[in-house]
């Protein structure tokens, strides 16, 4: 009995932190991708507080969670254009002007939420979708196999990534930018044109990352993520600019989050120690920064605004 | 100033999409900012955390490192200040306030120091070190004031709102008017700023921070120890932040430290808003601080507009961002207008984060 326990303690804990990490995984993949290219992006979490609420309040409205997950890819997709605008043509320096887009997605989406909606009301979330067969497995079918369909799309994106950013003309492009963009652009690679789409898809993909945890949440509130955009952007260090270490990074995290739950409910620690193993992951962080900051290279390119002849 | 103008235009389409009169709005604001004693006084009040960490993100960068962690230090140079003045034995107030003041002072320089240290032997990022140990702080902060700091009295009421006891008043900081809660915090905000410039254009400590901003190979062939000043940068940026979380923690009306679990609760992100503030004065200390009290007065004002006409104060927060957006790109293509006639430019000083903005003939005022 006592077996049974724990075991189903431990399922529930690991498809938790998978849930969890989802968001997380979105939002460092889209970043990765602009990093590739060269461009920093440290606006994330504001970019992720308006996918939120932009799919928050799409499903308050209409009740299908499609137009949520749409309405976030396309908040994201614009503030992308912008991003890109300010940051290939008008050569803005990079760190800076990310945290003035995270502070607009801060204040923007708290007015927008504020004087669109006001008091909170809640949203269905997601129906879990079983996949046949697969989640009949014991213990592994419940862990992994019984999830909404944002979570399978986040997991996805990691072999497809991978694929596109080694084996396709445009990954290598985009590789090649990020590198070496004189080189690049001398072989007559649009660099506009590829930083225009790496970061509208990557910014999609934090908007994305945004609606999926407004709509697993099931609301939007004030400053909603908790800076889970920045984290995000750490775990792209994390990962070495690689899907895969990326996704690492990201269940990390989702785990111990899972954890703290846990604990937190079984009463095991006292809540206030819940809030110092929640530091854990920053913690993590710099510690891997430490000792990856030597071992892998950035991007070469990155946070270098390129312009012909200089 | 093509900038302001901009996002003034942008602020003014906003008011009137949240269905406000733009003229009428921006009057209530300058109004309630700026119209009369009491309106001064808060704005005065408002600004000191910006100017505090605007000074500090001058120093770092000007030094060539980009200090994203003015939350985190704020926080922390609060906490250790905070912790001071309740376990400290009583002091007289001319010895407690210095005490505690210094206090946050050194938990926000020492917060600062571990990026820089960081990035000076173990080549991390400041700007990624910075936003992990923001999240670190916070947390440190919910757990102090949910356990160890946490008022005796919301326990025994079974309340537990995560605050301190009151704290001993002869840390309370004097106020400085009659009948307006302007207190002693605004002196020394500006005698901060004034004592920064003097570091930063007085000093040989000062001319070695803006050698390693200009170019940290020339600044190191120089014999200038390259790594110690970008420690020093940092520390000296965070202890800006640290002593503004202690002002903003004696100087508010509750006397207490309270947490709502996020920074931006305990700091009202002025830790970001700094950066704002500072680039808006083109990294230079004195000028931050017209630019501390303007941004200060929307602070003011955002509030006035949302009891007037009903515009939340959120408003104000994504204006900021756009005006960091706004200077930021600015300044390249202001650089880009005048490459014809950089040769007589007298745009000597470039740090390397390439953020000066506006006011770029004033730069050379302070060459010593």
């Amino acid at each position: 009995m006592d077996d049974l326990f724990t075991s189903t303690i431990l399922i529930a804990t690991v498809a938790s932190g998978i849930r969890l990490a989802t968001p997380f995984l979105l939002a460092s993949l889209g970043e990765a991708l602009g990093q590739r290219s060269g461009v920093l992006n440290l606006g994330v979490d504001g970019v992720m507080l308006l996918g939120a609420f932009g799919a928050y309040y799409a499903v308050l409205k209409t009740g299908n969670l499609w137009f949520g997950i749409c309405m976030g890819l396309f908040v994201g997709g614009l503030i992308g254009l912008f991003y890109a605008f300010i940051t290939v043509n008008l050569c803005a320096q990079q760190g800076v002007s990310g945290i003035g887009i995270y502070l607009f997605g801060l204040g923007m989406s708290d007015l927008l939420f504020q004087k669109l909606v006001g008091t909170p009301r809640p949203i269905l979330p997601f129906a879990p979708i079983r996949i046949p067969f697969l989640a009949d497995i014991p213990v592994i079918g419940e862990m992994f196999f019984d999830h909404s369909l944002i979570v399978y799309i986040a997991f996805l994106l990691v072999p497809i990534g991978t694929v596109v950013i080694n084996r396709t003309t445009f990954g290598m492009n985009v590789r090649a930018i990020g590198e070496n963009p004189e080189a690049a652009d001398s072989l007559g690679v649009s660099i506009a044109k590829v930083r225009y789409t790496t970061l509208i898809i990557g910014n999609s993909l934090a908007g994305l990352a945004g609606a999926a945890l407004a709509i697993e949440l099931g609301i939007f509130q004030q400053n909603l993520t908790n800076a889970m955009g920045f984290i995000a952007i750490a775990l792209v260090y994390f990962g070495a600019w690689r899907p895969l270490g990326v996704m690492t990074g990201s269940l990390v995290f989702g785990m111990v989050a899972a954890l703290v739950l846990l604990c937190k409910s079984l009463g095991i620690i006292p809540l206030s120690a819940s809030d110092l193993a929640a530091m854990a992951p920053a913690i993590i962080t710099i510690l891997a920064l430490v000792f990856v900051a030597n071992r892998f290279r950035q991007p070469t390119a990155l946070t270098k605004p390129y312009v012909r002849g200089e | 100033m093509g900038a302001v103008l901009a996002a003034l235009l942008v602020g003014a389409i906003m008011l009137g999409a949240l269905g406000a009169n733009p003229v009428k709005g921006y009057q209530t604001m300058i109004g309630a900012a700026f119209g009369d004693i009491d309106g001064i006084a808060n704005t005065a009040v408002k600004s000191i955390p910006l100017l505090l960490v605007g000074v500090g993100i001058c120093i770092a960068f000007r030094t060539g490192v980009i200090n994203i962690g003015g939350e985190g230090q704020m926080v922390m140079g609060a906490l250790l200040s905070t912790i001071a003045a309740l376990y400290l034995p009583d002091l007289p107030s001319y010895l407690f306030i210095p005490v505690v003041l210094i206090l946050g002072f050194l938990g926000g320089a020492v917060w600062g120091a571990i990026p820089g240290a960081l990035k000076a032997y173990f080549n991390v990022s400041e700007i990624l070190s910075t936003i992990m140990l923001n999240i670190v702080a916070v947390q440190i902060m919910n757990f102090m004031l949910r356990g160890p700091l946490i008022d005796p009295g919301e326990i025994e009421r079974g309340t537990r709102i995560p605050q301190t006891a009151r704290l001993p008043e002869a840390t309370d900081l004097p106020m400085l008017l009659e009948g307006a809660r302007m207190h002693a915090g605004v002196l020394i905000a500006l005698l901060v700023a004034f004592g920064a410039y003097v570091l930063l254009w007085r000093t040989s400590l000062g001319f070695r921070l803006r050698s390693v901003g200009l170019s940290r190979d020339a600044a190191h062939y120089a014999g200038i120890p390259v790594r110690r000043s970008i420690i020093t940068a940092l520390a000296f940026s965070g202890a800006m932040a640290g002593l503004a979380g202690a002002i903003l923690v004696f100087g508010s009306e509750s006397h207490r430290m309270v947490t709502d679990g996020s920074s931006t609760g305990f700091t009202g992100s002025a830790g970001f808003n700094g950066i704002v503030v500072a680039l808006f004065a083109g990294l230079h200390p004195l000028w931050s601080i017209p630019s501390a009290f303007l941004f200060g007065g929307m602070l003011v004002g955002a509030n006035s507009l949302q009891r007037a006409l009903q515009v939340p104060s959120a408003l104000v927060i994504a204006l900021n961002g756009l005006i960091v957006v706004f200077v930021v790109s600015s300044e390249n293509i202001r650089r880009r207008l005048h490459r014809g006639r950089e040769l007589e430019s007298t745009e000597a000083e470039q740090p390397m984060t390439e953020t000066r903005a506006g006011h770029s003939k004033t730069e050379n005022t302070g060459h010593g």
